[in-house]
């Protein structure tokens, strides 16, 4: 499969990628400009140096417990289990961290690592607003100014967040270039730290950009996937039969399925955005209608045309609304690991509303397109299965746009 | 290496001139009119730009210039025939290729390698490729004669420059500030000093741009570089005034970087 990577750097286990060059297989990589890359070395150095620091993961401990509120609990849905009328349906509630989502636990071991690296400025780019609240929220919490990149169009279609981050006092730039939407606003701010590279740390939302961004971003979010590991084995004496997490850039999703990769026996499900249908060409499904390429930093499957040139994602979802996808998963998904499988906006709208009905959770439109690939898996699995979904966000931030599309005036 | 580069920095030092880069957008205007009207204008080498939709380390001019590109139906293959077209009677100014890695690894390295040289193309600069990753890129750019250009920037320390300049050819670029294209240079004693540092380690011409917009600049710039390159404001000029008032910039602009030694 790799054209680069020698057979004696070729980790065993398919956990125990990336090599030292950040491949994982033929993915990932270190595809910026030169003026980065003395950073991103330096980078990678400090976070090889944090994680073997028993002080650093002492306070990530800490303020994962009194901060963010881990553990996040798991929860059997009921009534959502009966409506399937098959498996048992099991979240992962990390749409109760402090912030509303699973993005807290990333960047609050980024902006850690930024003021252990003495960095005086932070900045991140968002989509649906969620990585960029917590990235703000948690600079707000350490005294660090953060310039937060965001898409027009998001800023528009998420105007709560917008308005969160301002509140926490982070400066919000609305990128108008391109489309204005989640690409964009990782152009924007990898401008930023080209200009800027001395002083700023970027805080990156998703599994993917140059190494270490990746593996480390990985291993922030991994605690999802270990806790519910844990979890489950103490309620249910076993471990689920699959793991089920929805994709934009995937870092949820890699976070729930890392801790579970060599558990052979439990099924690894993706699901991309199909947006209007990935038939429609409208869609933010790299895997399932893109083509490996290279771009922001990494060697991955791509949304792009016949010359090359990137093609602007479609989701309802602003947080999915991105045209690639992080290279560990374009590695397992040619591993033949996980799967990856799309839901459309029409089904995550109508799962974003059955979930709020029947468990009185409000899911962020994100998860409502993994619930439904859980509803087929769950009638797949038959009543003696069990789903473990991650419940990754909350939907407050939704509302507002979901009142809009079913006509609705607030 | 021995090709059209080399042999035009040997020019230039043998007349004891600065040389001027002009970087055009392929795809942006009449860009094949502009394209074959630089010689005349002044330019020594030509950096051809290849338009990408997400071009990540330029400015706002040269990233509009490529939407309008593209917009217009540009693609990679038609910026190879706008080179072999200039080729067909130009055989002596070298074309650089500047742009990003995508187009080039979805067209394959080595068909893309194939193809630039057929088209008579000298040099790639690929933005996004450092040389970390650049080595099946650049064993297809070596089969066909084409020299990888690599960047050195304000943040290149010693110990990185010798990973830069290692198995590049042609000559290096050296970006003068940190930050997008466009952006303005940096103080041309801190330029100076840089130059000398990279010639040093590279033992190749090295050619300053980023950020220089006016004749000024370019003529203190150009008495210690080996070459100056202009984008910027080329772009600008081709999208305000097209190729009459491209090439009377690339006309003022070469005319100070080639008197700036006397």
């Amino acid at each position: 499969m790799s054209e680069t990577v020698s057979a004696d750097t070729r980790p065993n286990a398919l956990s125990a990628w990336p090599d030292k060059k950040g491949r994982f297989g033929d993915y990932g990589g270190r595809f910026v400009a030169e003026t980065l890359m003395p950073n991103i070395l330096e980078l990678e150095a400090a976070y090889e140096a944090a994680k073997k620091d028993p002080d650093f993961k002492a306070q990530m401990d800490l303020f994962l417990k009194d901060y963010v509120g881990k553990p996040s609990p798991i929860y059997f849905a009921e009534r959502l289990t009966e409506e399937f009328g098959g498996a048992q349906v099991w979240f992962k509630r990390d749409e109760l961290n402090h912030t509303g989502s699973h993005k807290i636990n990333n960047c609050l071991g980024q902006v850690l690592l930024a003021k252990r690296m003495g960095k005086t400025r932070i900045i991140a780019e968002t989509g649906a607003g969620q990585h960029g609240v917590a990235t703000a929220t948690v600079a707000a919490r350490f005294g660090i100014p953060c310039t937060v990149f965001m898409g027009a169009t998001d800023v528009e279609r998420q105007a709560p967040n917008v308005f969160r981050m301002k509140l926490l006092g982070a400066e919000v730039v609305p990128v108008t270039s391109g489309t204005g939407t989640l690409k964009d606003a990782m152009n924007e701010a990898l401008r930023d730290w080209v200009t800027n590279v001395k002083d700023t740390f970027y805080v990156i939302g998703t599994v993917a950009g140059p190494h270490p961004y990746p593996a480390m971003v990985r291993d922030f979010q991994s605690i999802i996937g270990r806790e519910a590991r844990a979890q489950m084995k103490e309620r249910l004496g076993r471990l689920p039969d699959a793991c089920v997490a929805c994709i934009g850039g995937g870092s949820n999703a890699m976070g729930l399925f890392h801790p579970f990769i060599e558990d052979e026996e439990v099924r690894l499900i993706g699901v991309e955005a199909a947006g209007h249908g990935i038939e429609t060409g409208e869609h933010a499904a790299s895997l399932k209608g893109g083509k490996p390429g290279i771009l922001h930093g990494n060697k991955t499957y791509l949304l792009q045309d016949d010359d090359g040139q990137i093609i602007d994602a479609h989701s309802i979802s602003a947080g999915l609304d991105y045209p690639g996808i992080g290279p560990e998963h374009a590695f397992l998904h040619d591993a033949k690991r996980a799967e990856y499988v799309s839901a459309t906006d029409d089904e995550a709208m109508e799962m974003f509303q059955l979930c709020t009905k029947l468990e009185g959770i409000i899911p962020a439109l994100e998860p409502s397109h993994a619930l439904a690939r859980v509803r087929d898996l769950a009638k797949e699995l038959g009543k003696d299965g069990i789903i473990l979904m991650n419940m990754c966000g909350r939907g407050d931030k939704d509302v507002p746009q979901v009142a809009r599309m079913l006509g609705v005036e607030l | 290496m021995t090709n059209r580069l080399t042999t035009r920095f040997a020019e230039l030092s043998a007349y004891n001139r600065a040389g001027f880069v002009a970087y055009m957008m392929a795809g942006d205007g009449d860009s094949q009119a502009l394209l074959n009207a630089l010689p005349a204008a002044g330019a020594d080498v030509i950096e051809l730009g290849m338009p990408f939709t997400d071009p990540m380390a330029d400015g706002a001019a040269i990233q509009a210039s490529a939407l309008r590109a593209l917009d217009a139906g540009m693609t990679l293959k038609k910026t190879l025939d706008q080179a072999a077209t200039f080729r067909k009677t130009d055989k002596s100014t070298p074309i650089v290729l500047m742009g990003y890695a995508n187009p080039i690894h979805h067209m394959g390295w080595d068909k893309f390698a194939k193809a630039a040289g057929k088209a008579g193309v000298d040099g790639l600069i690929c933005v996004d490729v450092p040389p970390e990753e650049d080595e099946d890129l650049r064993t297809a750019l070596d089969k066909h004669g084409i020299a990888l250009i690599r960047l050195a920037t304000p943040t290149t320390d010693d110990k990185r420059l010798a990973t830069v300049v290692a198995n590049t050819a042609g000559f290096v670029y050296y970006v003068s500030t940190t930050g997008v294209t466009g952006a303005g240079t940096g103080a041309v004693t801190e330029v100076s000093e840089a130059v000398a540092r990279v010639q040093k380690a590279s033992g190749l011409p090295v050619a300053v741009g980023f950020g220089v917009r006016e004749p000024e600049q370019a003529s203190a710039i150009a008495k210690h570089a080996d070459a100056v390159v202009v984008g910027s404001a080329i772009v600008d000029a081709m999208h305000e005034g097209g190729v009459t008032g491209a090439t009377d910039l690339v006309k003022r602009l070469s005319s100070a970087v080639h008197t700036a030694r006397r």
